[in-house]
């Protein structure tokens, strides 16, 4: 099928019409507000429901009650709106309820900025509400490959009863890029929907959609069952790529924009001569450990590149089996690192080194 | 025993669960009504019903309809999500006062500036129930409760917000009353609003809203039938009963 240049938040849109999303409830925040308005426009025509919420909390209560009710339901935000989100999010875990969220992050805390961020890798992988809970957590690189998750997300929502996240700075929600909107996606082998509670008993029993389990043993054994999709994702559904490995002396592990940008760094340091691999997050929960027991021996470094102080940071200190050093380098506050920056941060770290 | 004539039953919309609430409560009466309505207008098996954070939490156990048990306050956000992907179900949310006119004040007043096709059931007992008798917006000047212990102060903790007031000046309402379930013949008012509300909302004609008087015999400190007394004495002369809003009246039947 044939490429079309869009904003990249109006792909993400369009995505999700394409993967029949039923309903949108949202509320305006910087910088995702193309995503909604072009849904507004876009989704009356289709028959299909667009609703301005009158705040993110309310939003993402209708996304609960909608996916309730069976339809494929999804919301976006940015940053502080992610967080007043979070109370839904744990319900409709709890309840394991399918909905997918795009957020498209900015810096923070508090009000922060509205340019391109990482900062909320904490709060996304490590479910973000109250609760044992996570969500699957999607962070593409490309408008192409945010176009294509999004598109199986709401598969894998459904698949898991869980929602899942979208992980993506705001670089992807702002630039224009040619993307293929009609490129297969990967379809998931999914039951019909038996448990929803849409009103219409007429030839089933009542469904109670509930996250409340007053009895210590029922909650138990709730979050029991909860914990085991949790583990089937971490150990049949983990995403990454390796980019550049073989005979790698040093690793960059970089997700979403910043590992494009890694991408032109090492292209740089291989005309330096230095063999410099990257390994690139696609799900930021499950994280990828699998990824670094399939290092190349050839590895001896690794360095960190974030949008953040080191949120992801932690999570490659827990994968990294075989302690490698670890080194780290990220810009906040909506600055985006860049290639130069990078190249000299690897230099620092292999400088002195003979490379024969 | 042919000439036994069933004069009264328990409505077909309850389960056989019993009710959580206390003795002298009068929770049950309102589950009983709602249940009665839904099945006198032939609607209980195209219903689903959200249950709210308060002493009726459970009652997604006691309705025979679906429900969906929503976060504290959001019901109305929670009816909206599945009203609008479902729009020939009837859905209703059962609120207190505390759910709806303190945490969630918002979502019950955009629900209705909207104008969305559902049903609110309005439980107002001047309290928190179920988190052991704290104020609540509702709570009356000179009230005791475990967070105004010398009663409620104006100075400091406000006026009672009157909810069925303040709905009816949304333009979005279609129809607002209050009404109390203190001895029969209240109850069966209290049955016609919510004839009136359903109908409404089968006709697809938008927001409405029953205000429910109602008691809290255990946090209030009283024995049902003073609280009963209490209730008529005290909260339907600060929260007069009636139609506050009719945006169908003078409509042809
Ligand atoms: C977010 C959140 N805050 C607080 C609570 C605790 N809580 C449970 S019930 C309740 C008050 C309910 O009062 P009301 O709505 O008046 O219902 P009633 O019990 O009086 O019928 C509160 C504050 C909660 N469950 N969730
Ligand atoms: S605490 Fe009050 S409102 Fe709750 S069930 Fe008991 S009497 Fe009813
Ligand atoms: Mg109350």
């Amino acid at each position: 099928m044939s490429k079309v240049l869009m904003k990249g938040n109006e792909a993400m849109a369009l995505a999700a019409i394409k993967a029949g999303c039923e309903a949108f409830y949202g509320y305006p925040i910087t910088p995702q507000n193309e995503l909604p308005e072009y849904l507004s426009k876009h989704m009356p025509l289709y028959n299909r429901v667009f609703v301005q919420a009158e705040s993110e909390i309310a939003a993402i209560n209708m996304v609960y009650g909608a996916a309730g009710a069976g339809a494929r339901v999804l919301t976006s935000s940015s940053s502080p709106g992610i967080a007043l989100k979070q109370e839904g999010i744990s319900y409709m875990a709890g309840s394991e309820l399918p909905g997918v969220i795009i957020n498209v992050m900015r810096g923070g805390p508090g009000l922060g900025g509205i340019q391109p961020s990482q900062a909320d890798y904490k709060q996304i992988t490590r479910g973000g509400g109250n609760g044992d809970y996570y969500l699957y957590s999607l962070a593409p690189e490309t408008l192409q490959e945010a176009v294509d998750l999004i598109k199986e997300s709401f598969d894998i929502a459904d698949y898991f009863r869980n929602p899942v996240m979208i992980a993506v700075d705001g670089l992807i929600g702002q630039m224009m890029e040619p993307v293929d909107l009609d490129r297969e996606v990967p379809k998931w082998d999914l039951k019909p929907k038996t448990w929803i509670a849409d009103g219409n008993t007429k030839n089933r029993k009542k469904n109670v959609i509930n996250s409340l389990y007053l009895d210590p043993q029922d909650l138990e054994d709730h979050n029991m069952k909860l914990k085991e999709k949790y583990d089937e994702m971490r150990a049949n559904h983990q995403r990454y790529e390796f980019i550049n490995m073989e005979n790698a002396e040093i690793v960059i592990i970089a997700y979403g924009s910043v590992s494009r940008i890694a991408r032109s760094a090492i292209e740089i340091l291989s005309e330096k001569g230095i063999k410099c691999g990257i390994l690139r997050p696609i799900t930021i929960f499950p994280y990828p450990k699998k990824a670094f027991s399939k290092l190349p021996l050839t590895v001896k470094n690794l360095l960190v590149v974030e949008m953040s102080t080191g949120q992801m940071l932690d999570d490659v200190i827990i994968s990294n089996e075989r302690g490698l050093p670890i080194s780290f380098f990220g810009r906040v506050g909506g600055i985006v690192p860049e290639v130069e920056e990078i190249v000299e941060k690897v230099l620092e770290i292999v400088g002195g080194e003979k490379h024969e | 025993m042919n000439n036994v004539e069933i004069v009264y039953k328990k409505s077909e919309g309850l389960t056989d669960k019993y009710l959580s609430y206390c003795p002298g409560c009068t929770h049950g009466i309102i589950h009983k009504l709602v249940a009665e309505t839904l099945v006198e207008l032939d609607l209980i098996d195209r219903t689903v019903g959200i249950s709210s954070v308060g002493c009726s939490v459970l009652n997604y156990d006691f309705f025979t309809c679906d429900m969906q048990q929503a976060a504290h306050g959001r019901a109305p956000a929670v009816a909206t999500g599945i009203k609008r992907v479902r729009p020939n179900s009837i859905v209703f949310t059962y609120q207190g006062d505390g759910d709806l006119a303190s945490i969630g004040i918002a979502e019950a007043i955009h629900a209705a500036h909207r104008g969305e096709n559902i049903t609110i059931v309005f439980v107002n007992n001047a309290i928190y129930g179920m988190t052991g008798g704290q104020m609540a917006p509702t709570t009356l000047i000179g009230q005791k409760t475990t967070t105004s212990p010398n009663g409620r102060d104006a100075k400091t903790q406000g006026l009672p917000l009157k909810i069925a007031e303040m709905m009816a000046t949304i333009p979005g309402a279609t129809y607002i009353e209050r009404v109390s379930v203190h001895n029969p013949s209240h109850v069966r008012k209290a049955k016609k609003a919510l004839i009136k509300a359903f109908s409404i909302q089968m006709e697809n004609k938008g927001f409405t809203l029953i205000e429910f008087i109602s008691t809290c015999p255990v946090n209030w400190g009283m024995t049902p039938k003073d609280a009963v007394d209490w209730a008529v004495d005290n909260m339907i002369p600060y929260y007069p009963l009636g139609v506050y809003k009719d945006k169908t009246a003078g409509e042809e039947k």
